[in-house]
């Protein structure tokens, strides 16, 4: 069965989505002390919570149609949102490590879209 | 907003450590769990047929159908509870030992697929899987640790 570019699309949007989430609950991390106030009063990292639960939606709606051999792997593409965000939120330098790893998820998903059929 | 002007959490002691044998079998289970939650969240997701875009925009309250789904219910636990266990072995292990063990999940989602939902491989699927495993193993290679 192939699976349909609509759902394709979705779980790209998810891990998109939920790279965002990950930058919130970084930021929110940041803020935390030994006081459950730090917890529990934090914004950064409700925002991050509520974006992973919206990534969780759309990964789920993306995934009602086609095949999970497909899907599943394509959700590292969020690597590369969240290298990028790390990249300019948090300063984080790129390597020519990283970049090799960034290509081969790229390389990997350019496979299994040819894959899909 | 940088790093350095972010206070981390690694300025305080945390109250307990584990130690990289500990934190490699933690990841290893993690990614069992993980990939189990994936299966679940496929089984719920092919029983959410009634769940249409147009139907969700009629009644929203329909989100909630997502939630109560047992498959997904189980499927959230899972993903849950291996996300904050990735989390604190992240925490103490070493990045390049663990992204590669975390990149396994990509192959027990595969394998359970071809078993569970009788899906095939082809040879592009197997090297675009190879691929993204290789490439998210690599990422960790850049860790602080």
């Amino acid at each position: 069965m192939k699976t349909p570019l609509t759902s394709i699309l979705l779980v790209f949007a998810a891990a998109f989505v939920g790279s965002f989430g990950s930058v919130f609950l970084k930021a929110g991390a940041g803020k935390l002390h030994r006081n459950l106030s730090t917890l529990f009063l934090n914004w950064r990292l409700a925002v991050g919570v509520v974006l992973f639960v919206a990534s969780s939606f759309l990964f789920i709606a993306g995934i009602r149609r086609g095949e999970l051999t497909i899907l599943y792997p394509m959700v590292s593409l969020g690597y590369i949102f969240t290298l990028l965000w790390s990249k300019l939120f948090f300063d984080e330098p790129f390597t020519r490590t990283k970049l090799g790893g960034l290509a081969l998820i790229v390389l990997g998903i350019v496979f299994l879209s040819l894959g899909n059929r | 907003m940088n790093a350095e002007t972010l206070p981390t959490v690694q300025n305080e002691k945390p109250s307990f450590r584990f130690s990289k044998r500990q934190a490699i079998a933690l990841v290893c289970g993690c990614t069992l769990f993980g990939a189990a939650a994936q299966i679940l969240f496929k089984f719920g997701a092919n029983q959410l047929t009634n769940l249409t875009l147009d139907a969700l925009l009629a009644n929203p309250l329909m989100i909630v159908q997502i939630i109560i789904e047992p498959p997904l219910f189980a499927g959230y636990f899972l993903y849950g509870l291996s996300t904050v266990l990735l989390t604190l072995a992240l925490r103490d292990g070493e990045l390049s030992v663990l992204y590669p063990v975390i990149s396994m999940t990509y192959v027990w989602v595969t394998l359970l697929s071809l078993v569970i939902f009788h899906e095939t491989l082809n040879p592009f699927k197997v090297l675009g899987l190879a691929s993204i495993v290789l490439g998210v193993a690599l990422l960790g290679r850049d860790g602080k640790r």
